[in-house]
């Protein structure tokens, strides 16, 4: 098992993929029985401070269906100067460029340990990334405020070439132009209309290159910059005007009379700025930043109506069919999202509100184009704030964290087929021969677009063996998988990271135990917990909940099963759009959090110590810290805030107690300062009314119904009628039997 | 001619038409008179009675004579019946003497000689004065009147103030003309008889201007001599009618052809300006045929007219002719050769021959001068039921004493039939032309605002009507009774009053609403749209910054104007501040609105390319407070020529544009009004996008009809939205090329909007012009979102409206907006027997939001008197409102029927009217007599103006947008304006001494009248031009030019340099107090003779065949006469 959990984590490390199988079983049949599928979670852009990107283009098998690159698990044969290639074993003459090859002088991509490289292309045109900001105006004015200081400081964050636009909109949509002097200008657009890409495009006169194209045609380069030029601009050339311009931004003027809500155009802005950048900059690395502090509630994808008197869609009105906008609002969103997927730009979401704003409809705009979906109260909250100035953060080399316009191609050997990938990223339909029929998540391709990544983007690939039964893969024969990621790199450059992984095949039959102590108990979690939110956001909730009880025996189900991701009780359909937002792109670690809580217990009896999710763990004299991804809460026993009450942290010769105090702060901001989003931080005690944070997640152990049986000294009960984890496995381990029978 | 004068004893003539004859005769008797004042009124006197009796007073007879010349004219054809023109009624005395014996004839010219010399001075002194008085009143009036005679020349004097309405009658009587001497029957009516109806009318006015001379050299107090003398003279006067009957009968009786020359000839002669002269030269020579050729009658007949001409009655005629004035120094001359003519036609003949004598017909010139001498003095008091108020062009005050001044309303006719038969049978339309809003002059006090408190204002409860003077008080004043339907109501406890023994409420003369004519009232919350009071209006600039408008330098120039204009939004009342707000955008195939709120530290632009579904972006800040936001209005001002500097955008909408500003008002629930300023064919993708369609084949076909059509109903539709918002839309074009007025200003029309257009715009020649126009249209005073409603009293009611308006349903006028200058034209219809003795009255309400935004009502009352004889119809009409009504008419038709059509209804019911003047009122005479009513006798020369119009008869050089911008314009026009549209104003500015300060006398427009000696300014309202003859003294021209010779000044210039001399200075000064008058700027053009401008300018000289085929004057003449007796026989 060691070796196993080492092998895994160095897998991990270097080439950012976890199998939930390490061993592979060698037949379709065999396969199938083992339940969990063969699948891995890859972070395609891990971020590897000790892999410098090499400066040229990767050599590829020439077989046109293949075209897999060369890799350290080809055979070369130095002296022919030729190469195998390990999935479709055509044999490859190397390019002139390497003629000086030998076995001492290799190149890096045939190196072990580069397994995983990354190469830098040279050609292509270079273009700037591009910010495109779409402000809603319906705010009250403080949260404006906040929001525009935001804004305005996270110009300064930008690269200087980059490009920005400014879309603000309520009841209208206003493109603003950025170039001008003396005179702020706008094109506006009214918020209740549907708009082709083409009538935008037109509206907004840039598709004025049609006559003067054809005059210009020596420059179309120039073309570009200048056809944009009005709406997006670069940094360092409009920043003071930028910043005058947001400063001036005004509350949406219309008046709002009592008991209705603003009429707030979000569709027709989201469908402006994915119009405005299909138009200008196709398959240039672009952001949409909607940036929404309420329901879209008028026009294409309106949520809601502005009566107040109608609430926003809740589950229940969704489970009753009594969400009347909500199908066509879905199906607007969806429509963008396509089209800004297929442009290879990404909408991030910063929604800001107290009541829903519609992340239900819109998600699929930040799901399908790997955007950022960001949840809060108001813009005028350190959740924010330090949440939307994390997204301009920086690796070790100084560039953005994040990528564009990314293609992600998997091969396979022939053993294998790819069933579907479930993550940021749409299909982009390529039948390949290593496609299976069979679909798991995005499935009926080997290629996916991911039009934002971010180097935690995580992707859950499922894979099928194919191999049959009766044509046993030989003894000690290997697996192959390459990943291959295009992208746009923040600096602007086109890259290519190249991910080439072998697994050993193994017979079920004889070498059983093998293939167990390969189990990836983590990753198959995470990977079987994806499938079921992929199927839950598909498909109806108890459906779901049924097939994961099918499969899956471990402790991890029971908090999957009470997590908002499959549970939509106590969430709005907002929350519950986020959570799985979310809980579809993070790593396996942050995924385990997601799945199953973190909790620390601190106290006078040891150093802080993870303590089991459970409502025993609750105890008067002790600190909890609980991470849910989400929501970080430090929780102080019924003592222990009494003596805080009392001050004792205050005086000197309590000073241990000041420190404990101080500890799960400290841990606590450790936390908050690496999560992306800027996680919930909630500072509570007992009693306090934000313990429901933590009550609702620990295991009712305890509850009202069997308190008296526990006895009183530990713990403490939740009022809940959920049925705690021990009766959960009870439960569980009599289907196990019986169904086995 | 003149010799015949003496003639007029001659007997036989004056049988047929007493009244003409009657006329001549006195004033026969005046000429001599003039040599010997006793004489000629007893010469009146006598005259005086016959008419009454056929009632000829009331019109003009002009005698078609067969005039020879005519017939060998051009005209011949036309013309079967030849007309002799019996000059004026002394012509008839003189006529038998003439046809009679030729001897005579030649006898009678050195009576000519003599009197013309005469009227030479007469003109010069008197001629003016006397005309004037002759024609309105007082003369025609103790004609009219015979019985009356001495009561009416009272009443003529008085008659301003509203004395007995028969005065007035009477002197419409008048006024009468006679054509006499329908010759030759064959013969067309050309011009001879012309002489002789001058001469009818002049006697009628003559007569008092005889007595004038002798005892008054001028003014008015020679009516009432006149009178005097009539009713003195009347026994003889009588003798003499028989005369001038026998006189007509032989020129009817005459058929022969030649006569018809001679007719003409003296006629010439006498309205002879310089240039005329040799005319005259020729005419006489007719006269002398005329005799021979004529019936035996009829030529002699027009002789006499021309006998009559001396000193009193040529003068007179000239009045009611025209010619009179200018020719009267020519006279001298002419007449020499008219004692030829008489007695040797040979030479003569052959030049002038062909002819009508153009100062035989009636003169609008003489027309307006008379009314202008004779009632311009004194002040129009509104006192009196149907009193026929001065001309429009006579500059007169107004008293409001209970009816609505003429600035407010002006009728057709003031004297309405009592019963449809009637009305049918005189075709005279029966229509009021209401300017409800109308700028008054300083002296006179606008409409007093009453409230009535939260009650609002009192109305008849039935039918509605507000209270007014002719509201009946009773039963102690608890009651009144509505004197539109007769229903009693309660009058409130509050408005209570007793009444004194009249029968009147104390306070008649407390209330303007009891007492006046014309008032308003403020308004309560329920004559408020949803029933909440307006907000102040607002004014929105929308400019078109398409590439066109950028070059031309109008954007540049427009925004330099609106920065200090925009300081001169109307107000109200002594408010420092106007309450309008303004709004700005631009446009090209794109709109651009500018967020200028006062807190911003630039303007701000917002786009809209959605023009297929308008909107207006923006709420707050739009619309502004012109002093609140001034820094930020004047930067975006000074922003806009540079930001669309680079332009390549040619292409513009417009119905978008419209869309807009109307949204935005509805945005900021006010009402308000859009300037627009648009150059080109709107032809951008957009609703109400439009193509070119300009076709000129399609002139003079059925189908000529849609180049007056709108392309597309989209603009009705959208004019429809405006008027419900209350938008007003004012549009300015300039456009470089075919543009479609017709469909472009259908929203300016329907919305109570004004069009200007500046074809070829460029800012070095047309800036004074637009400028001049905008700051007007901008600083008028305006009411918003009205609705006017004419209720009548039983009998009668409103049936059709004429104007920029809308109406969605067919009693409520609804406009937009509407100015001082816009008009609406009423017809009314009988429904119901009338009475004579409660007469007809009218009110208009008109229901407007003020520029400060305060609803108000303001109330017109009118009375009109009722008649059973069609004589009292014709006796009160106003040409000039006829010729209003029937334009706007025949305008309006062009849109339904072919061109033709329309200008044949249009003669027909012309020629209808007068035939049934003829038939009904006119004395028994022969049908070759063309016989006019003295209100009516312009009536064919306006006409004829209209008929050969742009509208209805284009020229090669007329396009199809200037024609719909004319027709567009027409139709919101006043009297005064289609006035002096259809008959430009002809000024000769070297004839008269440069140190009057007067306005020259104007001459008829006709290129016979310019000498080429001479300068002279033609306006019409809309066009100025400066005629420069060939031949002017150098000096004149280096005064008004600064160059040395004619042949330097620049042909086409558009501004006069500016001069230190008084001949400059005057011209400039006339130039600017024209212009002063009219509501757009004139632009000037500098025409030299035989230049190519002239072509230009010779078409407004309406008096004159046209090049696109409109006839002369003359030719009209006869024709009418044709069509006329074609009706009686």
């Amino acid at each position: 098992m060691a070796t196993y959990l080492e092998f895994i984590q160095q897998n991990e490390e270097r080439d950012g993929v976890r199998f939930s199988w390490n061993v592979w079983p060698s037949s379709r049949l065999e396969a199938t029985r083992m339940v969990v599928p063969l699948a891995c979670l890859l972070t395609p852009l891990k971020e590897r401070p000790d892999l410098p990107p090499v400066q040229y283009e990767p050599v590829l098998c020439s077989r046109p269906t293949c075209k897999a690159i060369l890799n350290p698990l080809c055979q070369v044969d130095y002296r022919a100067k030729l190469w195998a290639c390990n999935f479709c074993f055509q044999r490859n003459q190397f390019p002139p460029a390497y003629t000086g090859i030998s076995e001492v002088n290799q190149p890096a991509e045939l190196m072990p340990q580069f397994s995983t490289i990354e190469y830098v292309l040279q050609r292509g045109a270079q273009s700037p990334l591009i910010f495109l900001y779409v402000v809603d105006t319906c705010l009250e004015e403080d949260d404006l405020q906040a929001l525009k200081e935001s804004l305005q400081m996270s110009l300064s964050l930008l690269p200087p070439d980059a490009l920005v636009g400014l879309i603000t909109f309520g009841r209208m949509v206003q493109v603003h132009e950025l170039s001008c002097e003396g005179i702020s200008k706008s094109y506006v657009f009214r918020g209740t209309k549907d708009l082709t890409a083409k009538q935008i495009q037109d509206m907004l006169g840039l598709t004025k290159p049609a006559v003067p194209m054809q005059q210009a045609r020596p420059g179309p380069p120039q073309e570009h910059p200048f056809v944009s030029s009005r709406f997006l601009q670069p940094v360092h050339k409009i920043d003071m005007n930028l910043t005058d311009l947001l400063g001036e931004l005004q509350r949406d003027p219309w008046p709002v009379t009592q008991g209705k809500r603003p009429l707030r155009s979000t569709g027709v802005a989201l469908s402006i700025a994915v119009g405005l950048l299909e138009g200008t900059f196709p398959n240039t690395g672009a952001r949409i930043m909607l940036f929404t502090g309420g329901p879209p509630t008028q026009g294409p994808g309106m949520v809601v109506g502005d009566e107040l008197k109608v609430p926003i869609r809740s589950w229940h009105d969704i489970e009753k069919d009594n969400a009347r906008f909500m199908k066509k609002a879905t199906k607007h969103y969806e429509m963008l999202a396509n089209r800004t997927a297929t442009n290879g730009h990404c909408i991030d979401i910063y929604a800001c509100a107290l009541d829903q704003t519609g992340l239900l409809e819109m998600k699929c705009c930040a799901n399908l184009t790997g955007g950022h979906m960001v949840m809060g109260d108001s813009f005028n909250t350190s959740l924010f704030k330090q949440t939307f100035q994390r997204i301009f953060s920086k690796d070790f080399n100084g560039d953005f964290r994040m990528a564009f316009g990314a293609t992600l191609e998997v091969k396979t050997s022939r053993e294998l087929k790819v069933a579907g990938a479930i993550g940021p990223c749409v299909s982009l339909n390529v039948k390949g021969p290593c496609v299976s029929e069979n679909e798991l998540g995005v499935g009926g391709t080997n290629q996916w677009k991911i039009c934002g990544l971010d180097p935690t983007s995580t992707l859950g690939i499922y894979f099928e063996v194919v191999n049959q039964h009766n044509a046993p893969v030989p003894q000690g024969g290997r697996g192959a998988i390459q990943f291959v990621t295009q992208y746009q790199h923040s600096s602007t450059q086109r890259r290519i990271r190249v991910t080439t992984i072998a697994r050993n095949w193994a017979d079920a039959q004889s070498q059983l135990r093998h293939i167990e102590a390969a189990f990836d108990q983590e990753a198959a979690a995470v990977l079987m917990a994806r499938l079921g939110v992929f199927r839950a956001e598909s498909e109806e909730g108890p459906d779901v909940l049924r097939w994961l009880d099918r499969q899956l025996i471990r402790l991890f189900m029971f908090h999957l099963r009470r997590s908002p991701f499959l549970q939509v009780f106590n969430n709005s359909p907002d929350e519950s759009s986020y959570y799985r937002h979310h809980f579809a792109r993070q790593d396996l670690t942050q995924s385990l959090i997601m799945i199953q809580p973190i909790l620390y217990s601190y106290s006078f009896h040891g150093p802080p110590e993870p303590v089991l999710l459970d409502s025993s763990s609750i105890l008067a004299d002790r600190i909890l810290l609980m991470d849910t991804f989400f929501q970080i809460v430090i929780y102080l026993g019924e003592t222990i805030a009494q003596w805080r009450k009392a001050g004792y942290q205050d005086m000197p010769e309590y000073e241990n107690f000041k420190h404990l105090l101080q500890a799960p702060l400290d841990d606590a901001q450790e936390i908050l300062q690496a999560r992306f989003p800027m996680p919930r931080y909630i500072n509570t005690e007992h009693g306090g009314s934000q313990a429901r944070f933590l009550l609702s997640k620990v295991n009712p152990s305890q509850t009202h119904n069997n308190l008296y049986a526990w006895g009183q000294e530990t713990g403490a009960p939740i009022l809940t009628d959920d049925v705690s984890l021990q009766v959960f496995m009870d439960h569980l381990k009599k289907l196990a039997v019986s169904s086995a029978c | 001619m003149n010799v015949n004068q003496s003639a007029p004893p001659v007997p036989p003539f004056g049988q047929p038409q007493p009244v003409y004859q009657g006329y001549h005769q006195s004033s026969y008797g005046g000429q001599p008179g003039s040599t010997a004042p006793t004489t000629p009124y007893g010469a009146y006197n006598g005259p005086v009675p016959g008419y009454q009796q056929t009632s000829p007073p009331d019109y003009f007879k002009i005698k078609s004579l067969g005039i020879p010349g005519w017939f060998s004219g051009s005209v011949p054809k036309v013309i079967s019946q030849s007309f002799s023109f019996c000059p004026l009624p002394s012509g008839v005395s003189r006529a038998p003497p003439s046809s009679e014996a030729p001897p005579a004839s030649t006898a009678q010219a050195p009576c000519g000689q003599a009197s013309y010399g005469q009227f030479g001075q007469g003109d010069v002194q008197n001629g003016p004065s006397s005309t004037v008085q002759m024609q309105r009143f007082p003369g025609s009036q103790p004609f009219g009147s015979v019985p009356l005679a001495p009561v009416v020349s009272q009443p003529t004097v008085l008659q301003p103030y509203g004395p007995p309405p028969t005065s007035a009658q009477v002197t419409a009587q008048l006024a009468g003309m006679q054509i006499s001497g329908a010759v030759a029957p064959a013969l067309p009516p050309v011009g001879l008889g012309y002489g002789s109806p001058a001469s009818l009318a002049s006697a009628s006015g003559s007569f008092p201007n005889p007595g004038l001379y002798g005892s008054y050299p001028q003014g008015q107090a020679p009516p009432l001599s006149q009178a005097q003398g009539h009713l003195g003279a009347q026994p003889p006067q009588r003798s003499a009618p028989p005369q001038a009957s026998t006189f007509t009968s032989p020129a009817s009786g005459g058929p022969r052809m030649p006569s018809m020359t001679g007719p003409f000839l003296p006629g010439q002669g006498f309205g002879g300006p310089s240039l005329s002269q040799p005319n005259h030269v020729s005419s006489p020579p007719p006269q002398a045929l005329p005799p021979g050729t004529q019936m035996t009658g009829p030529p002699g007949p027009p002789p006499p007219m021309h006998s009559s001409q001396q000193p009193g009655y040529q003068l007179q005629q000239n009045g009611s002719f025209g010619p009179a004035r200018g020719p009267q120094p020519n006279y001298g001359s002419p007449y020499p050769g008219a004692p030829t003519f008489g007695s040797q036609p040979g030479p003569p003949q052959p030049l002038p021959p062909k002819r009508l004598d153009p100062d035989a017909i009636p003169s609008p010139i003489q027309v307006i001068e008379d009314d202008r001498n004779n009632r311009g003095s004194e002040p129009f008091v509104t006192g009196v039921r149907g009193q026929v108020p001065p001309l429009v062009t006579t500059n007169f005050l107004v008293k409001d004493q209970g009816n609505a001044s003429p600035r407010y309303i002006r009728c057709t006719s003031y004297n309405i039939p009592c019963t449809s038969d009637m009305a049918k049978q005189a075709q005279v339309p029966l229509a009021a032309v209401i300017k409800p809003l109308a700028r008054l002059p300083p002296e006179e006090a606008s409409p007093y605002v009453v409230d009535h408190g939260e009650s609002g204002p009192l109305r008849c409860n039935r039918c509605k009507a507000y209270m007014c003077p002719f509201m009946q008080f009773i039963e102690g004043g608890r009651r009144f009774q509505c004197c539109f339907c007769s229903c009693i109501n309660d009058v409130p406890p509050q408005y209570f009053q007793h009444l004194d023994h009249t029968g009147k409420r104390v306070d008649a003369y407390d209330r303007p609403e009891l007492s006046l004519g014309s008032y308003e009232f403020l308004a309560t919350v329920d004559y408020c749209k949803n029933n909440k009071f307006p907000s102040p209006p607002a004014f929105i600039f929308m400019i078109d910054v398409s590439y066109n408008a950028i070059r031309s330098g109008l954007v540049r120039l427009l925004c330099e104007e609106l920065k200090s204009l925009l300081d001169f939004l109307p107000r109200e009342g002594g408010t420092e501040e106007s309450a309008i707000r303004v709004g700005f955008v631009t446009y090209n195939k794109v709109l651009h609105f500018y967020n200028v709120k006062s807190s911003l530290a630039q303007p701000q632009m917002m786009v809209v390319s959605d023009v297929a579904d308008m909107f207006v972006p923006l709420l707050d800040g739009f619309l502004v407070n012109v002093s609140e936001s001034r820094a930020v209005i004047t930067s975006l001002l000074d922003q806009i020529p540079e930001m669309f500097a680079d332009t390549r955008e040619t292409e513009t909408v417009f119905a978008p544009v419209i869309q807009a500003g109307m949204e935005a008002l509805k945005a900021a629930e006010c009402a308000g009004k859009l300037f627009l300023f648009h150059t080109s064919l709107p032809i951008a993708e957009a609703p109400g996008k439009l193509k070119n369609r300009d076709d000129r084949k399609l002139i003079n076909t059925d189908k000529e009809k849609t180049l007056f059509q709108p392309q597309t109903g989209a603009y009705q539709t959208l004019a429809k939205e405006c008027v419900a918002q209350g938008c007003c839309v004012d549009l300015f074009l300039f456009p470089n090329q075919y543009v479609d007025v017709a469909t472009l200003s259908v929203v300016p029309q329907l919305t109570g909007g004004s069009v200007y257009k500046y074809a070829c715009f460029q800012v070095e020649n047309d800036q004074e012009r637009f400028l001049s126009d905008l700051r007007r249209d901008v600083q008028k005073v305006v009411g918003f979102d009205a609705v006017m409603r004419v209720r009548t009293s039983t009998g009668i009611r409103a049936v059709d409206f004429f104007g920029a308006f809308y109406m969605s349903n067919t009693t409520d006028v609804e406009l937009a907006g509407l100015d001082g200058d816009k008009t609406v034209t009423v017809e009314f219809k009988h429904d119901d027997r009338l009475n004579e003795e409660s007469g007809a009255l009218l009110q208009c309400a008109l229901l407007y939001t003020s520029c400060a935004g305060q609803r108000r009502l303001r109330i017109h009352n009118l009375a009109l008197n009722c008649c059973t004889q069609l004589a009292d119809l014709y006796r009160n009409c106003e040409t000039d409102t006829l010729i209003n009504y029937m334009a706007k008419f025949a305008y309006r038709g062009v849109l339904n029927s072919p061109v033709k059509t329309v200008r044949d209804t249009l003669i027909t019911q012309c020629a209808q009217i007068l035939a049934c003047y003829r038939k009904n009122c006119a004395s028994p005479s022969s049908a070759g007599q063309l016989i006019l009513p003295e209100c009516m006798k312009l009536l064919p020369v306006y006409l004829n103006c209209v008929l050969k119009s742009d509208v209805l008869q284009p020229g090669a050089e007329v396009t199809t947008d200037d024609r719909a911008y004319v027709r567009q314009l027409v139709t919101s026009m006043d009297v005064a304006e289609t006035n002096v549209f259809f008959y430009p104003r002809l000024l000769p500015l070297t004839k008269s001494p440069i140190e009057s300060a007067t306005e020259p006398p104007a001459v008829r427009a006709s290129e016979e009248r310019l000498s080429n000696g001479d300068i002279y300014l033609l306006e019409n309202g809309l066009n100025l031009f400066l005629w420069v003859g060939a031949s002017v003294q150098q000096g004149v021209v280096q005064s008004l030019f600064n160059v040395s010779s004619f042949s330097q000044i620049t042909s086409g210039l558009s501004v006069l340099p500016v001069l230190d001399n008084p001949l400059s200075k005057k011209v400039r000064g006339l130039i600017d107090s024209l212009r002063a008058q009219r509501s757009r700027y004139m632009k000037l053009i500098v025409v030299k003779q035989e230049d190519k401008l002239e072509m230009l300018f010779k078409h407004f000289l309406v008096e004159d065949k046209s090049l696109s085929g409109g006839a002369s004057y003359v030719d009209f003449l006869c024709h009418m006469h044709k069509e006329i007796r074609q009706l009686l026989s």
